[in-house]
């Protein structure tokens, strides 16, 4: 049952094969049994989830299924909860239970999702292989001995344990589409603004967008039709019409154009991913696509201009974590400043303590002009670069992640080698343009993951690239050797 | 030596909106501690702010009153501190580009003659929440009521030269504000904050000297009080060969006293930059026309208006043009009297030395402007003196004893307009003042019209007031001229 | 760009986060290393470049001054670390 895509189990449950109690119990089940191996998860909400499944069957029973009714999904825990801990992977949040929900859970839940739990992250979404979690790090399903990539690293890897049938995730820098390629799955970064931000924590604002983590194209499709859309509470969210995902899929791709920017196929980048993303090409060019050798000069300032932006608003953003109203107070403050300084050094680990000094330095005064108003320079002319880009192309495609998943530990010690896991993903968080990581190939037994980027707002075409793609191919049902050996 | 004071000011504006800046939490005073302050105020994580509308048209309207640019494009920033009643960690204001541009306002001076002060900018921002500093086991209690209140901060160039012109200025900002609408203008609760910078320098110099900035004063008073000693303090320092420190102060309306701020004592650095969760704020013209259409009128305009249409002189019209509240109360009573004159005297006077003793504002006023114009009524109609006006009907209004007539017929103080028993009063008056009668029918005219007066008064107090003046003249006239 | 000590102690007095004086060394050391690596954006004139804050050229909406949200003082509370009669209790506030 734990194989089945989500556009299966809704086709299962509405056959009645399968209640939506029996698919929540066997999900519960399996994380009790193999999440211990994975750490994929912070929070399991068994009692609430089975009560969300009852009340799911009784609703399908009675006629009035919304689409994605007593699907067992989990929710990177980012994302508040009313009533259940919502850590955002930090002893800062180690005892916060929100009084309200995120959209994004409302909207999941509306459609219908039951909630299996909340999963592991890197804290504060600061990282790219998830062990910046104040609850462990979490191990990859192909490899245990190897990172899942992160921050939505959690989500990652219990849907390529197949602990859940999908999760949802956030990507500020690459925080879907990288631990997406690690593990193996599917993974939509939608246009900044597609997806409402409120009652999701706020990593970097203006890069931060929430996005399904699935195992094919088609149920990311499902999965964002009910994330998406105009949400009043959230200023940036827009008020561009959401269309018909599923209804997209399977257009044909004749004549597409796709760009292939130089910059992505050139420095660091593993000549053994090379040749799978290369694979990947030539097939999407035997589905009618054209390839297009692009531009996009100013991609190699996108990580320096990142880690400008995105620990910038950061420090603003996490000053809110002050032990007054809610979250970790230290023990016996002696005055004002000692409760703040000791709750917040605490509170916070180590890269989320560094990313807050590093942004409060590129704010500073005498500092600014040359940090943080150079970094937004660049990121008109990273925004530029697209839409010329886009002048030209239909899509852009290139690898997501430098490599493969690396070894626990091998990154930890050297933040700057870390930042540069993000090196194809940052620039389309810069630039707010939706992108797609699918599974390309496996190097060496581990995933390898192709990175599709769309023009604003273009999702129903990334997304029928992606299904077109996995229509020929058999990459995203290919799972980690120890769950096939399972019976 | 000679020193000459200049003075520059922030006023901090509530604006008079039913919901927060940036929540949909409500603003009005004196509720529960943290009754009023929701997910978005608390700064919960997660919560995002979204602007309200109503903030930005009062904004538009002060710009528009104080004849300064509206910036079409204005940007909200984040400036970064850490202080328990900041719940963000960051106050969202506006910097770089402030949605009301430089403007410009005349201001009357108490010697008669105007002067114009320019205005920097004015900016939208969120207030915060309050420490009360009563002691909790020797904690401080938060109350995020205030958190999110929309606030509007006018900020001035350096053009006031003493106490009189930044006072002056203050109250022409109060009078704009109210008259607005926008804001309720009580000083107590805070809805007007005064921050003042002031420095000295000699007479003649053209460099501004080292200022000071002393914090949230919330009464002209206190105000007028914060500036003599401030000055006076700089004075010293520098007659005595110091230097004055730029320096936050804080001065205690209890005390009188002043002193600088030790939270403010480290060098701040702000860290302003555009706050991501909100996006440029663009005025389209078509908003512009509509708040033009809509404003309502301004104090110049009103006191213009009442010199014009009721006759009042220059200074009448301006202090009463210059509380939208005590204009419009004027205007009621005007309605129901038809005697601006009076109703004007009689609200500078009486009214609002009642007002003035009871500590109350104008909107508090128990008697109402209707029974205000039917006391003048019955004076110009002979029912009752004005000394009985003021004596008695007055104070019972003031105590809502019930209507002018009800009260005059109540206690009876109704004028004696009888002419009979007018006349007999007369007579046994002159009958007891024989001598004095005497006196009166020897003396010249002009001697006599003094005389009158001898007989008048008496008369008056064996009435108790009530008879009719003129009557009780005429009859005497009559009398004692033969 | 390299970053020592004191550096570091300033950093952390505004982002009022201690930082122990045995790990002070390290914490400058790699900020330096995130620094160096950002300090590749100097080498780009940018000067005819208009500054990007956010990826949409949208306009901020604007909300109708209403009154939605109640009072849930109770709630919020529960998860307050320190609170009495209604108030979030701090250390004392010096002004």
């Amino acid at each position: 049952m734990h194989r089945l895509t989500i556009a299966r189990i809704v086709e299962g449950l509405g056959k009645g094969d399968f209640s939506s109690m029996e698919i929540t119990r066997h999900y519960l089940d399996r994380i009790a049994k193999l999440d211990p191996n994975y750490t994929s998860f912070i929070t399991v909400t068994a009692e609430q989830a089975m009560r969300q499944a009852q009340a799911a069957d009784q609703r399908r029973k009675q006629g009035d299924a919304p689409p994605l009714c007593g699907v067992p999904i989990a929710h990177k825990d980012i994302f508040c909860t009313q009533g259940t801990r919502t850590s955002c992977g930090s002893r800062m949040l180690d005892n916060f239970i929100p009084p309200y929900s995120a959209t994004v859970v409302e909207n999941m839940a509306a459609a219908g999702c039951v909630s299996l739990g909340k999963t592991n992250m890197d804290e504060f979404a600061m990282g790219s292989s998830n062990e910046t979690s104040f609850y462990g790090a979490v191990h990859n399903p192909w490899d245990t001995g190897r990172v899942p990539g992160g921050s939505s690293g959690g989500s990652a890897a219990a849907v390529a344990a197949q602990l859940c049938a999908a999760a949802t995730g956030t990507d500020t820098g690459g925080s879907i589409r990288q631990p997406a390629s690690l593990c193996g799955i599917t993974g939509l970064k939608p246009t900044y603004g597609r997806v409402s931000r409120y009652g999701m924590i706020a990593f970097a604002s203006s890069l931060d967008q929430a996005g399904p983590m699935a195992r094919s194209a088609e149920d990311a499709a499902l999965l964002l039709q009910a994330m998406a859309g105009h949400d009043p509470r959230d200023s940036t969210s827009s008020e561009v019409a959401v269309p018909d995902y599923s209804a997209g899929l399977g257009q044909d791709i004749d004549g597409l154009r796709i760009g292939l920017p130089r910059q992505y196929f050139q420095q660091g980048l593993d000549p053994a991913i090379a040749d799978i993303i290369q694979r990947a090409l030539i097939e999407l060019q035997r589905l009618g696509a054209v390839l297009v050798d692009i531009d996009l000069p100013h991609s190699s300032l996108s990580v320096p201009a990142y880690y400008v932006i995105a620990p910038a608003e950061a420090s603003a953003n996490l000053s809110r974590f002050d032990g007054v109203r809610y979250g970790h107070r230290c023990e016996t403050p002696v005055d004002l400043n000692d409760m703040y300084c000791r709750s917040r050094a605490e509170g916070f680990g180590d890269e989320v303590k560094r990313r807050i000094l590093v942004g409060a330095y590129v704010l500073s005064a005498g500092y600014y002009d040359a940090y943080y108003r150079q970094a937004q320079k660049i990121r008109r002319l990273i925004k530029n670069d697209f839409l010329t880009a886009f002048g030209q192309v239909d899509v852009i495609a290139g690898p997501t992640a430098p490599g493969t998943a690396f070894a626990m530990g091998a990154k930890s010690a050297d933040p700057v080698q870390m930042y540069l896991e993000d090196i194809y993903t940052i620039a389309t968080n810069l630039a707010g343009l939706p992108g797609i990581s699918i599974p390309a190939g496996l190097s060496n037994d581990l995933p390898v993951g192709l990175q599709i980027i769309g023009n604003y707002f273009d999702e129903a075409r990334l997304l029928n690239v992606a299904h077109r793609f996995q229509q020929t191919t058999d990459w995203h049902q290919q799972g980690p050797a120890t769950l096939t050996e399972e019976v | 030596m000679q020193w000459e004071t200049v003075i520059g000011l922030e006023i901090h504006v509530q604006l008079a909106t039913r919901s927060k800046i940036f929540s949909g939490a409500p603003c009005s005073f004196g509720a529960e501690p943290n009754t009023q302050a929701c997910a978005v105020d608390l700064a919960m994580p997660g919560t995002l702010p979204v602007l309200n509308e109503q903030a930005v048209r009062y904004a538009i309207m002060f710009g528009l009153a104080v004849n300064s640019e509206i910036n079409r494009n204005s940007v909200f920033e984040r400036k970064n501190y850490f202080y328990p009643d900041l719940p963000k960690g960051y106050q969202t204001s506006q910097l770089e580009q402030p949605i009301v541009g430089c403007g410009r306002v005349d201001i009357l001076l108490p010697d008669g003659s105007s002067k114009t002060v320019r205005i920097h900018h004015a900016h939208l921002e969120e207030d915060a929440g309050k420490s009360l500093h009563a002691d909790f086991h020797g904690m401080t209690g938060i109350d995020l009521n205030r958190a999110g209140t929309p606030l509007i901060e006018i900020v001035t160039e350096p053009d006031m030269r003493s106490a009189a012109e930044a006072i002056a200025f203050a109250r022409k900002m109060h009078s704009i504000v109210t008259s607005l609408g926008i804001c309720d203008g009580v000083m107590a609760h805070g809805s007007m904050r005064f921050d003042v910078n002031i420095s000295v320098r000699p007479s003649g110099s053209e460099t501004l000297g080292t200022r000071t900035e002393t914090k949230n004063l919330n009464s002209f008073k206190f105000m007028e009080d914060a500036i003599h000693k401030e000055v006076q303090r700089q004075i010293e320092l520098l007659e005595e060969g110091g230097t004055v420190a730029q320096e936050t102060r804080l001065y205690n309306g209890d005390t009188g006293e002043s002193r600088a701020m030790r939270s403010k004592e480290e060098a701040n650095d702000y860290r302003y930059f555009p706050c991501p969760d909100l996006l440029p704020v663009r005025v389209e013209q078509a908003m512009i026309d509509d708040i033009v259409g809509q404003m309502p009128e301004l104090p110049d305009a009103r006191q213009a208006r009442f010199i014009g249409s009721y006759q009042l002189s220059r200074s009448d019209a301006g202090l009463l043009a210059a509380d939208k509240a005590l204009a419009d109360y004027f205007e009621a009573t005007v309605k129901s009297c038809n005697d601006p004159r009076l109703s004007a005297n009689w609200i500078m006077a009486d009214l609002a030395g009642a007002l003035n003793k009871n500590g109350l504002e104008i909107a508090a006023c128990p008697i109402t402007p209707h029974r205000l114009g039917q006391l003048i009524n019955r004076i110009a109609d002979n029912t009752i003196s004005g000394k009985i006006a003021k004596q008695d009907v007055f104070p019972a209004l003031w105590l809502q004893q019930g209507e002018v007539d009800e009260i005059i017929e109540q206690k009876g103080l109704r004028q004696v307009s009888d002419s009979g028993a007018l006349e007999q009063l007369v007579d046994e008056i002159l009958a007891a003042k024989a001598v004095q009668v005497e006196q009166y029918r020897n003396a010249d005219d002009k001697k006599r019209k003094k005389l009158l007066g001898g007989f008048m008064g008496p008369i008056m107090q064996a009435s108790k007031g009530q008879a009719n003046p003129a009557m009780v003249n005429q009859i005497l006239r009559r009398k004692l001229d033969n | 760009m390299n970053l020592d000590d004191n550096d570091i102690r300033k950093l952390a007095t505004l982002a009022r986060i201690n930082v122990d004086n045995s790990i002070i060394e390290d914490v400058a050391h790699k900020i330096s290393d995130i620094l160096d690596m950002i300090d590749q954006m100097q080498a780009l004139d940018t000067s005819a470049v208009e500054p990007m804050a956010n990826p949409l050229d949208a306009i901020q909406p604007l909300r109708p001054d209403q009154v939605t949200e109640p009072n849930q003082r109770e709630a919020f509370q529960a998860i307050a670390p320190a609170t009495e009669n209604g108030l979030y209790l701090v250390p004392k506030v010096i002004d």
